[in-house]
C-alpha cells in the first residue's frame, strides 16, 4: 500500500471515528447516571437527520440555521424519551429498563416507517461540506476533515460543562452515587434531563454529520452506528466521557485499517466490532479508561 | 389432588390437543393450518427463550442466530444434492454439503444440536458477563450469525438464500416438538436445577454461598434453550420453504421479547400464551395494513403500522404492568383446584 493511500485511510478512520465518539458520548452519559443502555440513542441521529432533510426542503432553510435547530429539536426528544420511557421505570428491575429500551427504539424506527416511509431519501449536503481538497495525490472531502473539528470543538465544550460547572459537578456526583447526591439536595430529574439533552445533542450532530457522509437516510439508519458507538463506549470504559471519545475514535480507525489492509474481510466489517466488544470484555471488561471492578 | 389424578388429567389434555389437531388437519383450510403451525414454532421459541431472560433472568437478545443455524442446517441437510445445486448459482456449495441428504426427522436434530454447540461456543463469553453487557454481547452474536450467513456464499448461498425446501412441516411435527419443548422445560425448572436457576436470578452471591456453581447450571439452560430453538428454526424453514439471512434479523428477537413479556416473564404458561396471542393478534393486526373499505371511504393500509402497535404494547406492558399476564405464576392443576373450591366456599 502507498504512503498516500494509507494517509488517506488514517484521515477516513479518524473522520469515522470522530463521529463514533460524537455518538458514544451520549451512551457513556446515561450509562454513568442510570446504568442504562439507552438502546434508542441509536435512533436519535436519524431523528436529527430527518428534521434537518425536512427543514431543508420545506423551509429552505440554509443549513447553517437548520442543523442548529435540529440538534436543539433532538435534544428535546432525547428528555422526552427519558420523561416517556425510563423515568416511571426509575426503581423498576434493570431488565425491565433494558426492555422499555429496546420497544422504543423499535417504536422510535416504525414510526419513522409508517409517517416518512421506508424509500431511503437522499440527504442534500450543504456546498460548504461538499469540496474536495486536494493535496499533491490526496483526494478529500473537506466534511472528513471538518467531522473531527467539529467533534473537538463541541467535546471540549461538554468537557467544560461536566467539569467546570455546577451543573456538571453535579452529574458527576450522581454518576458517583445516586441517592447521596440526592439527599445533597440535588434534584437529580433536572440533571438527568441535562444529561439526556447533551448526549442526544452530541448525537443530532453525530447524525448530521453521518447523514452527508452517506447521505442516504432512511428509518434504520441509527441502529449499526448505535450499536458500534455503543461499542466504542465500552472499549473506552463505559461511564468514562474521556475513555468514549478514545475508545470512538480507535474504533474508526480500527474498522477502516482492517478494510483496508485485508479488503477480502471487507464483507465482515459490521462483525468486526462485535468481536473486538467480545475481546474487550473477556480481557479488560472496564475497558480502556475504567476503573477496575469492585465487588 | 393426587399425582396420579393430574397425571390423568395431564394425558387427558394432550389428547384433547392432539384431537382437535387431527380435526383441523382433515377439515381445516391451508390458512389455518399454517397459523397453527407457527402458533406451535412460536411455543417452542417462547418457552426457550423465556428460560433464559424469565427464570435465569438474564437478557439474552441472540436467539435469532440460533434459530438462523437452525434453519440453515436443517435446510442444507434435508435438500436432495440436485436441489442444492439448482440452488447455489454462486459458487458450489463445500464438501460434503453437495452430496448428502438425511430424513428430516434427523436434520431437525443436527439443527438442534448444531445450534446447542454454538450456545457452548459461545457460552463462555457470554456468561462471563452479566445484565446489560450480556445484552450487547449476545445481540452482538445475533448479529454475527446474519453477516455470516450473509457472506459465506458456499455454504448458505449469500444474500440469496435458499429456496424451494419441501413443506415438511406439518402439525404433527410442530406441535410435537411445542409439546417436548413444554414438557422438558417445565421438568427442568420444576426440578433442582430450576431452583438454583432462580437462586442464581434473585441473588447470585447468596446462591454461590449455597454452593451452586452459576456457570455451569446456566450453561445448561443455555444449551437446552438453543437446542430447541435450534429445531424451531429447522421447522419455521420447511413451513415457509424460502429461507435468507434477512429473515433471522432482530426483529425476531424483539418478537419473541414481546411474547414472553406480555405473558410474563419467568412463567412457561405466560410464554405459550404470549405465543398464541402473538401469532394469532398478529394475522387479525394485517388488516390495519391493508385498505379498509367504508362505503364511499376508503383507509389505505399503512405499511409497518404493525410493528407500531407491537412496540406500543410492549412498552405499554412494561411501563403500566410490569408482570405479564401471568407475572411469574403458572396455571397448574393444583392452581385451578385451589380457584375452584375459594369460589364454592364463596
Amino acid at each position: 500500500m502507498s504512503a498516500t493511500l494509507f494517509l488517506q485511510q488514517i484521515i477516513n478512520g479518524i473522520s469515522l471515528g470522530s463521529l463514533y465518539a460524537l455518538i458514544a458520548i451520549g451512551y457513556t452519559m446515561v450509562y454513568g447516571i442510570l446504568r442504562l443502555i439507552n438502546f434508542a440513542h441509536g435512533d436519535l441521529l436519524m431523528v436529527a437527520a430527518y428534521v434537518a432533510i425536512y427543514e431543508i426542503l420545506l423551509f429552505s432553510l440554509p443549513w447553517f440555521v437548520s442543523f442548529p435547530l435540529a440538534i436543539m429539536a433532538t435534544g428535546a426528544v432525547g428528555i422526552l424519551l427519558d420523561r416517556v420511557a425510563y423515568k416511571p421505570l426509575r426503581q423498576a428491575p434493570r431488565i425491565s429498563l433494558l426492555i422499555s429500551a429496546i420497544g422504543a427504539s423499535f417504536l422510535m424506527e416504525n414510526l419513522a416507517l409508517v409517517l416518512i416511509g421506508g424509500v431511503p431519501k437522499p440527504f442534500p449536503r450543504p456546498d460548504f461540506f461538499s469540496r474536495v481538497i486536494e493535496v499533491g495525490d490526496l483526494h478529500i472531502l473537506v466534511l472528513t476533515i471538518y467531522s473531527p473539528i467539529v467533534t473537538l470543538l463541541l467535546v471540549l465544550g461538554l468537557f467544560y460543562i461536566v467539569f467546570k460547572t455546577r451543573a456538571g459537578k453535579a452529574m458527576r456526583a450522581a454518576s458517583l452515587d445516586f441517592e447521596a447526591t440526592r439527599l445533597m439536595g440535588i434534584n437529580l430529574d433536572r440533571i438527568i434531563a441535562l444529561t439526556f439533552l447533551l448526549g442526544s445533542s452530541l448525537a443530532a450532530a453525530g447524525g448530521i454529520m453521518w447523514a452527508m457522509k452517506y447521505p442516504q437516510i432512511n428509518p434504520f439508519m441509527g441502529v449499526l452506528p448505535g450499536l458500534k458507538a455503543f461499542i466504542a463506549a465500552v472499549i473506552g470504559g463505559i461511564g468514562n466521557i474521556v475513555g468514549a471519545v478514545l475508545g470512538g475514535f480507535l474504533l474508526g480507525l480500527c474498522e477502516i485499517l482492517i478494510v483496508a489492509f485485508l479488503p477480502d474481510l471487507a464483507e465482515y466489517r459490521d462483525a468486526f466490532a462485535f468481536l473486538i466488544l467480545i475481546g474487550v470484555l473477556l480481557f479488560r471488561p472496564t475497558g480502556i479508561m475504567g476503573e477496575p471492578l469492585t465487588s | 389432588m393426587s399425582d396420579k389424578l393430574k397425571s390423568g388429567l395431564n394425558v387427558a389434555l394432550l389428547f384433547l390437543l392432539f384431537g382437535v389437531l387431527f380435526l383441523f388437519n382433515r377439515y381445516g383450510t391451508g390458512y389455518q393450518l399454517r397459523i397453527l403451525n407457527n402458533i406451535a414454532i412460536f411455543i417452542t421459541l417462547a418457552v426457550s427463550y423465556n428460560l433464559i431472560n424469565g427464570v435465569c433472568g438474564l437478557l439474552h437478545l441472540g436467539p435469532n442466530g440460533f434459530i438462523a443455524i437452525g434453519a440453515y442446517t436443517s435446510a442444507l441437510l434435508s435438500m436432495t444434492p440436485a436441489e442444492k445445486e439448482l440452488n447455489f448459482i454462486l459458487g458450489q456449495v463445500i464438501w460434503p454439503l453437495g452430496v448428502i441428504q438425511v430424513p428430516f426427522a434427523v436434520s431437525l436434530m443436527a439443527a438442534g444440536i448444531a445450534a446447542a454447540f454454538f450456545a457452548f461456543l459461545i457460552s463462555f463469553p457470554v456468561l462471563r458477563v452479566r445484565g446489560d453487557y450480556l445484552a450487547i454481547v449476545t445481540l452482538g452474536f445475533g448479529e454475527v450469525i446474519r453477516v455470516l450467513c450473509n457472506a459465506a456464499e458456499r455454504v448458505t448461498n449469500g444474500p440469496l438464500g435458499l429456496k424451494g425446501l419441501h413443506p415438511y412441516t406439518n402439525l404433527w411435527w410442530s406441535w410435537g416438538v411445542a409439546t417436548v419443548a413444554v414438557i422438558v422445560i417445565q421438568r427442568l425448572i420444576a426440578s433442582n436445577y430450576g431452583l438454583a436457576l432462580k437462586a442464581i436470578r434473585e441473588d447470585e452471591a447468596a446462591a454461590r454461598a449455597m454452593g451452586v456453581n452459576p456457570f455451569r447450571r446456566l450453561m445448561l439452560a443455555f444449551l437446552i434453550s438453543a437446542f430447541f430453538s435450534g429445531i424451531a428454526g429447522g421447522l419455521l424453514a420447511h413451513l415457509i420453504t424460502t429461507i435468507s439471512p434477512s429473515l433471522f434479523s432482530f426483529i425476531l428477537t424483539f418478537n419473541l421479547l414481546i411474547m414472553i413479556v406480555v405473558g410474563g416473564l419467568g412463567s412457561t404458561t405466560g410464554a405459550v400464551m404470549g405465543a398464541v396471542l402473538f401469532s394469532w393478534g398478529g394475522e387479525a393486526l394485517r388488516i390495519v395494513e391493508q385498505p379498509m373499505d367504508f362505503g364511499p371511504f376508503t383507509i389505505p393500509g399503512i405499511p409497518g403500522m404493525r410493528m407500531v402497535i407491537f412496540s406500543l404494547i410492549l412498552m405499554m406492558v412494561i411501563l403500566f404492568s410490569r408482570k405479564g399476564i401471568m407475572g411469574r405464576s403458572e396455571l397448574s392443576w393444583d392452581y385451578l383446584e385451589s380457584k375452584l373450591i375459594a369460589r364454592k366456599a364463596r
